[in-house]
């Protein structure tokens, strides 16, 4: 006889253990996540202060500051962003509202798969030969920026696909009723709507590209900057200028390697310090990314 | 829709305003600003939106030719034949050797380590995440979950080199201040929530009707997850392992921090070795002459690392295929 009760209760223990174990690998990248934040905060945090963001690097650890990195990392952002957006969002309108099935739309997709899938130092090889040493650019914002872009382009296009496609086709019908172009029903209609996935998927770019390291490190990005670009503004005309645009410069995450690479204590402070800055741009990137999102999925009821 | 737009594009280019446009009626044309104007905006503006779609076959023919054209230059002062037995790699000595065996050695072992933290530990998340987590606790953890691979890898580095090191060292005294160990733990704790939310998504698209047998035959939740769920799933779970190996394989700044830059041919994990990346690094960063063997040498590490990540992801890509075709 077999007895049920004994083999049902084993059978609930069983379950309960592996409920607890599902829990506990769950709880360890989020205990590790805790961990991060929390040993970066205790080694870093006496370092972050006025005099660290606002001073520039220095042999001298306790008077090293981010300044240059910051300013590096903000202005890159500007042309990686300046310059991935536009692309990728017309690479994304045209594989989802113009072209047709054919063997060339199915050669760009897959190589764009492929494309995200490329690790990042490859990218950095690539404008290190192309841009640094075949056309001569030098180390500069711009070759830094078309780095970054290319690397984030298939984040850009994957969101842009995804937001146009969850638009319903009755508004792209409704519009062409109307005598509309396809490009009056992509001004018009599909792009203000897709916007907010747009945006999302564009900031998931930005804060993964902002952390980027290794194709940076790559390209021959110098870490010891004690100067800022040129100022974007001027007093007389044409009161903008893109000179900074061929400035060299340095960003977070590269001042904060060149900092751990040094053996003494006090550089690895800074460079806690300068992790625990980085990582808060990065985490508030996210969080605005998950707000967009949030509030999105609750105002659109197609 | 598209039945009258792209009728308006098959005649030739001259006849923009000949009555074989049927889309747009002749006493339209006379109010608005005409047809003709219309329809090369369109057009111009397609072929602009296409030139940018085109521009991802442009930025990876540019990576390949780049990899290729360097790497051929290497080859012509390497043999081939020394460059893939050779076990030592020394390509900035004046004795120098080019294998790349021990690069190969180090990006492999530290992958497996990182895949020994990251399946087991992934497979599980995305099994309770799937299966039993409440609603309201999935939508929280998620995103949190999420934040482990947007955490910059430089960071992760120094939390390998100076919290997971020291902490490993505890119990293991022996274990040496640059250890394959040690970064290989931390990424897999970095890729875990690419092998759990896709291994994820793949096990909540198995029918309920599944599930549902399992439990008429009595079987409990565990079981209905190992030897229903895991299994109808396998495809799709398979591709997240993939996704989890190519981003092991094409990490840097965890194994260039704290797995030392020491090209070494050991498959001991306890001890420091560079792996592909961290060379390319390491070199890049040295400031190697345009043209000198060290430079080019980098350009052959990288083709051998493209072509790694490009079999996975191939492999990976077609096994995505067929999850998506599975129900």
């Amino acid at each position: 006889m077999i007895d049920t009760a004994r083999l049902i209760s084993r059978r609930k223990r069983q379950d309960m253990i592996f409920n607890v174990l599902g829990i506990a690998c769950l709880s360890l990248g989020i205990v590790t996540l805790g961990a991060l934040i929390f040993d970066l905060a205790a080694d870093g945090m006496s370092r972050v202060n006025w005099q660290f963001l606002t001073s520039f690097v220095s042999r001298r650890a306790s008077q090293a500051g981010v300044l240059s990195a910051c300013v590096g990392s903000l202005l890159l952002m500007l042309v990686t962003v300046g310059l991935a957006v536009p692309m990728g969002v017309a690479a994304g309108v045209y594989l989802e509202e113009y072209s047709r099935r054919n063997w060339l739309t199915t050669i760009i997709e897959i190589n764009i798969a492929n494309l995200a899938g490329v690790p990042s130092i490859i990218y950095g090889l690539m404008a290190l030969g192309v841009l640094v040493h075949t056309f001569h650019m030098g180390t500069t914002l711009l070759v830094g920026g078309i780095t970054l872009a290319l690397l984030i382009l298939p984040i850009v296009i994957v969101a842009t696909r995804e937001a146009l496609r969850a638009i319903p086709n009755g508004i792209r019908e409704a519009a062409y009723a109307l005598g509309a172009t396809r490009w009056q029903v992509i001004k018009d209609h599909l792009l203000p709507y897709s916007a907010g996935g747009i945006a999302t998927g564009t900031i998931i770019a930005m804060s993964r590209a902002i952390g980027e390291t290794a194709p940076l490190v790559t390209i021959g990005v110098p870490t010891f900057i004690a100067f800022l670009p040129p100022a974007p503004f001027q007093s007389h005309f044409p009161f903008l200028t893109f000179k900074w645009l061929d400035s060299p410069f340095t960003v977070l995450p590269i001042q904060m390697y060149s900092w751990v690479s040094r053996p003494t204590a006090d550089f690895q402070r800074n460079a806690a310090a300068a992790g625990l800055v980085l990582i808060i741009m990065t985490l508030s990137l996210n969080a605005a990314a998950i707000v967009i999102r949030y509030r999105l999925r609750k105002r659109i009821k197609w | 829709m598209s039945a009258g737009l792209r009728s308006s594009e098959a005649p030739s280019a001259s006849s923009s305003a000949a009555p074989a446009r049927i889309d747009v009626p002749p006493a339209a044309s006379g109010l608005m600003l005409g047809p003709g104007k219309r329809y090369w905006k369109d057009r111009i503006i397609r072929q602009v939106l296409q030139l940018a779609a085109l521009s991802s076959i442009i930025i990876t023919t540019a990576i390949v030719a780049i990899l290729l054209v360097e790497s051929s230059t290497f080859f012509r002062q390497v043999s081939i034949w020394e460059f893939l037995t050779d076990t030592q790699w020394t390509p900035l000595f004046a004795n120098s050797h080019y294998g790349i065996l021990p690069l190969v050695a180090g990006t492999l072992v530290t992958t497996g380590v990182a895949l020994a933290v990251a399946l087991p530990v992934g497979t599980m998340t995305a099994i309770y995440l799937s299966e039993y987590a409440p609603f309201a606790l999935r939508e929280i953890i998620k995103p949190a979950l999420e934040l482990l691979s947007a955490v910059p890898t430089v960071v992760y580095g120094y939390f390998a080199l100076l919290f997971v090191t020291p902490l490993l060292q505890k119990m293991w005294p022996d274990l040496p201040t640059f250890s394959m160990l040690s970064a290989g733990v931390v990424m897999g704790i970095m890729i875990i929530p690419y092998v759990s939310s896709l291994s994820e998504d793949a096990m909540r698209a198995v029918p309920m009707l599944l599930r549902e047998g399992a439990y008429a035959l009595g079987a409990n939740k565990m079981i209905t997850s190992i030897k229903v769920v895991y299994p109808s799933a396998l495809s799709g779970i398979g591709a997240a392992y993939i996704l989890g190996i190519s981003r092991a394989i094409g990490e840097t700044m965890i194994v260039a921090i704290a797995a030392g830059m020491k090209p070494t041919f050991t498959l001991n994990p306890a001890q420091p070795a560079a792996t592909i990346t961290a060379y390319i690094v390491q070199v890049s960063g040295g400031d190697q002459p345009h043209g000198s063997v060290g430079f080019k040498s980098i350009f052959a590490a990288g083709l051998v690392l493209f072509l790694m990540t490009l079999g996975f992801n191939i492999l990976g890509h077609i096994l995505r295929k067929r999850f998506r075709e599975a129900y």
